[in-house]
């Protein structure tokens, strides 16, 4: 009840005074301000940053095993030089694990290559050309907004027949209907069959609707007759991702005819690879940033205990009268300390106000909003700064001898 | 049981290398219901014996006893708390919070004495109206003559009904007539029953007074008790 009291008092006392001197609590809560702000931003950014990606990765299933010849991510030159040597993914490597690999849902060997497409006088320079089978959808995710996706058949008949993306659609077909259009893929004409449903980009990057899906052995007697394949597995349950892992590394090991104590000559990458590298390196520029915009922080943390000091000594007096007629330290700790905090949370929520609208500028480049849980942060973090940089003012005016403070003027 | 027992009280200052030695071996008592005066020229160790009577200070050596209690190994908080439950204080220069109303300065001490804010405006407004102010609640202080403002101050004072009214140099900075009414309020606070210290350098203010006190150089120089009390 008495504290209760106390703090309503303190409360009040600390309105008022904040009430008195407008400008000043105006002026010293600038650098709260600032250093709310670009915190605030900075969460924002990184939270995008973080969504951004995950958006990105999740495009890579987490449930797919990709055989690759080479590790994604290579940390020496050395490796690099060792894992070049290796021979590359061939179709029999494929159909010979297609068979072993019993225990995966969906299996799709993968062949790529960029090549310039043509349709009527329009042409492109660059498209990305996938020749897989139609397992691709559903190892790969993807799903076909129109038309149809490759069927077995397809791909066994070798038809020249594709699939292509939204972008492949938009830029060469313009406003023609897509199903039926005929295009020139790197000299061979092939028949649209499908349009990919829109992907996006892949981690702001490239963009994975400008592709044009076919199947592999049109791919082959198309482009390349001996293409270096990717094999795709889709394991099914990422719970036991690890067995599964284990189960295909064996079978490949099979298929290339290596002897017990050989090392693989093969790779066996996942999206736990791109995560992980993420984790580091977003990590690092998180916890970066978030230093440096502290430091603006702090820097507004030093104004608020400097004007707390100078409040202090002004309301010297008023501290002795209070303390004359029986406030406690406690009482007059509060009542400085809150104020010390109301300073700051106005700069939060100002600052809060200010970097809303800059979140929506971020958007254009990150999938970024200002959530409920930074916007919390930063107010905690503005009335921390508070009630930190107050508490040594606050502290020294709780402590004053009533009979000192009562004689100043 | 006095109501104020003083025995070999002792208060020292240390100004650098210099002891002050500002009270010396004071043995002083005052019983309930007494109004008493303390008189001594400016350094003489008044307004050390008025803090020290306040507890608004403790004694370097030496006893305090306020009310029966021993006051004088207390701490900080414990100090404010017996101002709180057992003093008013009336000063010369009137210590009001210049932002607040007459009403919130006369609640404070019941504010930190932690009444709820119904007991509080109810206790304020009474004491406002006893020392004739109850038509001034909301005036600030700047809003408010000099007499006025002591008499906030004295309902402050007041409030939290204390064992002890104790009020240094009250018509200082007062103009003679409103210091005799002043002092005319402190007579009938007197004759209520309350117990009344007045620090003054005054013959004029000390007059009111039933006994007085005076002090030189730290030490108690007479002891006068008046006729007809």
């Amino acid at each position: 009840m008495k504290l209760a009291t106390e703090l309503g008092e303190a409360l009040r006392m600390a309105l008022q005074a904040l009430a008195a001197n407008k400008l000043r609590a105006g002026l010293t809560t600038l650098g709260i301000v600032i250093g709310v702000a670009t915190v605030t931003l900075m969460g924002t950014a990184i939270e995008g940053l973080n969504r951004s990606f995950l958006q990105s990765v999740s495009k890579i299933g987490a449930d797919v095993l990709f055989v690759d010849r080479m590790d994604w991510f290579i940390e020496s030159r050395e490796v690099w030089l060792r894992m070049q040597k290796r021979r590359p993914i061939d179709l029999a490597d494929a159909r010979a694990l297609a068979r072993e690999a019993t225990f995966a849902p969906a299996l799709a060997p993968v062949a790529r290559a960029s090549l310039p497409v043509r349709y009527e006088n329009r042409r492109s320079s660059s498209v990305f050309i996938v020749g897989t089978t139609e397992q691709y959808q559903e190892t790969a995710g993807v799903r076909v907004s129109l038309g149809r996706f490759l069927s077995a058949a397809d791909v066994a008949g070798g038809r020249p027949v594709c699939v292509i993306g939204t972008e492949v659609a938009t830029n060469l077909l313009r406003r023609d209907p897509p199903l039926g259009r005929r295009l020139n893929i790197g000299g061979r004409t092939f028949e649209v069959i499908g349009v990919l449903e829109r992907q996006g980009t892949f981690l702001g990057a490239f963009s994975l609707d400008n592709q044009i899906i076919l199947p592999l052995s049109a791919f082959v007697a198309s482009f390349q007759s001996r293409p270096e394949l990717q094999i795709q597995v889709k394991v099914g349950n990422v719970a036991h991702l690890e067995d599964a892992r284990e189960e295909l590394r064996q079978a490949m090991r099979r298929v290339r005819g290596l002897a017990p104590g050989e090392p693989d000559d093969f790779s066996i990458n996942q999206q736990q690879q791109f995560v992980r590298l993420f984790q580091q390196v977003g990590g690092t520029i998180a916890a970066v940033g978030l230093f440096i915009t502290g430091l603006s922080l702090f820097v507004g943390g030093i104004g608020i205990m400097n004007i707390m000091f100078v409040s202090v000594a002004e309301r010297t007096r008023e501290i002795g009268i209070r303390k004359a007629v029986g406030a406690k330290r406690r009482a007059i700790l509060m009542q400085f300390l809150l104020e010390a905090a109301g300073i700051c949370l106005m700069g939060g929520l100002l600052a809060l106000g200010i970097a809303w609208p800059l979140t929506w500028v971020m958007q254009w480049f990150l999938p970024a909003a200002l959530s409920l849980r930074v916007a919390a942060l930063a107010l905690g973090v503005a009335v921390t700064t508070g009630l930190v940089s107050g508490f040594m003012p606050a502290w020294r005016a709780a402590r004053l001898d009533p009979v000192e403070a009562l004689r100043a003027e | 049981m006095s109501l104020i027992r003083l025995v070999q009280v002792s208060r020292c200052y240390r100004m650098g290398s210099e002891t002050i030695h500002a009270l010396r071996e004071v043995n002083l008592e005052i019983e309930r219901g007494e109004y008493v005066a303390i008189m001594g020229p400016s350094g003489s160790g008044k307004a050390p014996l008025m803090n020290m009577l306040g507890s608004l200070d403790t004694p370097t050596a030496g006893r305090y006893e306020l009310d029966g209690i021993d006051v004088s190994q207390m701490d900080d908080n414990q100090l404010a708390e017996v101002r709180n439950q057992r003093i008013g204080f009336v000063f010369q220069t009137f210590h009001l919070l210049p932002r607040s109303t007459a009403l919130h300065n006369v609640e404070l001490p019941l504010i930190y004495a932690g009444y709820p804010a119904e007991t509080r405006r109810r206790m304020a407004l009474e004491a406002l109206a006893q020392v004739g102010l109850a038509d001034r609640v909301q005036h600030r202080p700047n809003e408010l003559s000099g007499g006025q403002r002591q008499r906030v101050a004295i309902a402050r004072a007041l409030v939290n009904r204390p064992a002890l009214l104790l009020a240094d140099e009250p018509t200082g900075n007062l103009d003679s007539k409103t210091g005799e009414e002043i002092l005319a309020l402190f007579d009938a606070l007197w004759r209520q029953g309350h117990t009344i210290l007045i620090v003054t350098h005054e013959e004029d203010v000390a007059r009111h007074a039933r006994r007085v006190v005076r002090i030189r150089d730290g030490r108690i120089a007479a002891d006068e008790r008046s006729r007809g009390s």
